[in-house]
């Protein structure tokens, strides 16, 4: 098992013909992804070929999963037009959305966030702005590098593309059942809470390690949430411990304002609900190393 | 983007929300000739983007043009909290009979917008959720819905705004909802939103943030953005399409990703606790390309700045392959040396993730005077902290 993408996952690729999504599209296949075609209203009906692989082009979302069975869609469009993007991928009812696309406008990510309640959140929806779900061995849906680790016992959440790498990558021994990166924007579709229950409800996953920043209190519900519900040991690691206030630090999401938002708070909050946190990304593969030999 | 009050009352105009009739000036000249055209009695405010400003002497009401004058050129120049006042806005007065509080923001956790009303304006809306936490009204808008006469009527009642003042209310209330939407803003917010004894609603200041990442459909926004008040270095950072924040210390930083470069900010903090106490110099996210011409600009940067005396360049190799980054940093080196620029500073390097054996092959290989690779982010933080610290 894995949470969210497994190994009958079939993948569309939303802006397949352009430059990121043909380069990563190429990825995902070389990774075992099933990818099963694309959509392109502009091109539809042409086939875009991989390596001696030919996948079909779709005139919409709708049209795509009739004809090969998707349940997930990766969006590379770009951020003008992410929004109808999105919304047709939810208006089509799939199960899964993953918005790899970084700039997209926050009125138009609470506008699709705001669509999809309407629609009862039949659709879940990760990111914008984020790396994806890679579930080792098994299927990787965004652009998260497949050969960094195998799979293995740990679930990974994270606002953060290369620090989830890093983390991957000092735990490249243990392994990894899924890893969602969630995106580090200020209005995101899935959140820490989401990845954390669904990782404490998979078999597969032994224990979490959640990586955060700076910006909003999403850790300090996910602390609330850990207290209240998760079973399994989390390890944290927060980033932006000496990120001064008021300064965006690369996220649209990653910033202090007045007293809310920073890293001592979040880390607070996560120790008081018997969460370990990390100084560094060493340490904090050093202290999930320790959990994964006592278990 | 955080506006100007001036900016965001020219904003608010053009939404149609009544403001007083005003304009603003960078040098006291133009702030008398402001105050000849608009007669009377005028308030001259200091245009700073920190809060505190009349504290700090940085509001003052002129009977005459000539007090204006002295005003304006008392302000101009005054530095409140670390901001020097480039500009001063000048407005006619109005006569207050009661102060309100309005905004609109981005509620993140909720992933909606709320607005957040209350009949105690005039100070901090946080000061009022302390002391009155009855008198501060939230309502999370639908962003399916908007703000319709309906919705704003129902705002105003549950804050307990003024009956006879509620049709202008629920106007205003509407309008600034237009504006926030029409403007990509995450946070609108009038403090004080004014009644005047002639029972007129005034909006009498204006906050206002806008999204940068909507800035590609409001190009007739751009002419908000304040080049002077930049530091010059992120402005060159910004024209060369990297993403760099100036801090205060002598190491400078480059790495891919938003998140990696926030923990080698940490790292590197915690090793200059050994070494003498240096700090990281800069935030500085090169991407996942991390090309040698991308590379050569984020170097020319973060060299340029003279209070670096070292460079920490920190990648995990994803997408890009660490030879490639390898190729990159010497070729940069490379790049910048040829153009005549006189590169001294020593780089630390550490590689790690693709290809990361053949990246550090090829800078060993190089075997260039100024660049030290090291294996782990912890140890290449510890040396770049102590060639800082030795360089001082």
């Amino acid at each position: 098992m894995a949470i969210f993408l497994t190994e009958n996952s079939k993948v569309i690729v939303q802006g397949i013909t352009g430059s990121e999504g043909m380069k990563h599209t190429r990825r995902m296949l070389k990774a075992g992804t099933n990818v099963v075609g694309g959509v392109n209203p502009r091109k539809a009906g042409q086939k875009v070929d991989f390596d001696g692989q030919s996948l079909p082009v779709f005139a919409s979302v709708q049209e795509a999963m009739a004809e090969t069975g998707a349940d997930t869609s990766v969006v590379f469009v770009p951020p003008a037009f992410a929004k109808s993007a999105v919304i047709e991928a939810i208006d089509a009812a799939i199960g899964l959305v993953v918005v790899i696309t970084e700039g997209i406008p926050v009125h138009d990510s609470v506008a699709f966030w705001n669509h999809a309640e309407s629609k009862g959140n039949q659709t879940r929806i990760v990111g914008p702005n984020c790396p994806g779900i890679a579930s080792p061995d098994k299927s990787n849906a965004g652009i998260t590098p497949a050969d960094i680790t195998g799979s293995g016992p740990i679930g990974l959440v994270s606002k953060s593309g290369t620090l989830t790498y890093q983390l991957m990558y000092e735990l490249r021994d243990v392994g990894f059942s899924t890893s969602v990166g969630i995106g580090g924007d200020p209005v995101i579709g899935t959140t820490h809470i989401d990845c954390l229950k669904a990782f404490e409800e998979d078999p597969e996953t032994k224990a979490i390690v959640m990586i955060g920043e700076i910006g909003g209190d999403a850790e300090e519900r996910a602390a609330d949430f850990i207290k209240a519900h998760v079973t399994k040991p989390v390890v944290a690691y927060i980033a932006g411990f000496t990120a001064p206030p008021g300064k965006t630090m690369g996220h649209a999401g990653a910033i202090i304002s007045g007293s809310a938002g920073t890293a001592d708070a979040k880390k607070d909050a996560l120790e008081a609900a018997g969460v370990k946190v990390g100084k560094t990304p060493s340490e904090t593969a050093n202290l999930m190393r320790e959990i994964v030999k006592g278990l | 983007m955080d506006l100007y009050e001036y900016q965001g009352r020219a904003l608010f105009a053009r939404h149609s929300v009544p403001v007083l009739d005003g304009g603003v000036a960078t040098t006291p000249q133009e702030a008398v000739e402001l105050a000849e055209r608009l007669g009377d009695r005028v308030v001259v405010k200091a245009q700073v983007k920190v809060g505190g400003r009349g504290k700090a002497g940085g509001v003052k009401l002129a009977d005459t043009v000539a007090e204006a004058n002295t005003h304006a050129t008392n302000i101009l120049g005054m530095d409140i909290k670390g901001h020097t006042v480039e500009k001063v806005m000048l407005t006619v007065t109005a006569d207050i009979d009661s102060e309100y509080y309005f905004s609109y923001l981005l509620d993140r956790a909720n992933r909606t917008f709320l607005c957040i009303a209350s009949t105690e304006g005039g100070m901090e809306i946080e000061e009022v959720a302390k002391t009155a936490p009855e008198k501060v009204v939230k309502t999370p808008i639908d962003a399916g819905v908007g703000v319709t006469p309906e919705i704003a009527g129902q705002i105003a009642d549950q804050a307990g705004f003024p009956a006879d003042l509620r049709d202008q209310l629920v106007d205003v209330f509407v309008k600034l909802w237009d504006a926030f939407v029409a403007e990509d803003a995450t946070l609108v917010e009038v403090n004080p939103l004014v009644r005047t004894p002639e029972g007129k609603v005034l909006a009498l200041d204006a906050k206002v943030t806008l999204d940068e990442n909507a800035d590609f459909r409001h190009a007739e926004n751009a002419e908000f953005e304040d080049k002077s008040a930049v530091d010059p270095l992120e402005q060159r950072a910004k024209d060369a399409g990297l993403n760099y924040v100036k801090l205060d210390g002598q190491v400078g930083i480059i790495g891919n990703g938003a998140g990696l470069v926030m923990s080698t900010l940490d790292v590197v903090a915690y090793a200059g606790e050994r070494h003498g106490g240096v700090k990281p110099a800069n935030f500085l996210d090169i991407g996942g390309g991390a090309s040698a011409a991308v590379m050569a600009g984020g170097l020319e940067v973060v060299l340029s700045d003279p209070q670096v005396r070292s460079v920490f360049v920190n990648v995990f190799g994803g997408i890009t392959a660490c030879d490639e980054v390898a190729n990159g940093i010497i070729g940069a080196l490379q790049m910048l040396a040829d153009r005549g620029e006189d590169v001294t500073k020593p780089l630390v390097v550490r590689l790690d993730g693709n290809n990361a054996e053949i990246g550090r092959k090829i800078l060993a290989d190089a075997n260039h005077p100024l660049v030290t690779e090291v294996d782990t982010m912890d140890a290449a933080a510890d040396k770049a902290a102590e060639l800082a610290n030795k360089e001082a």
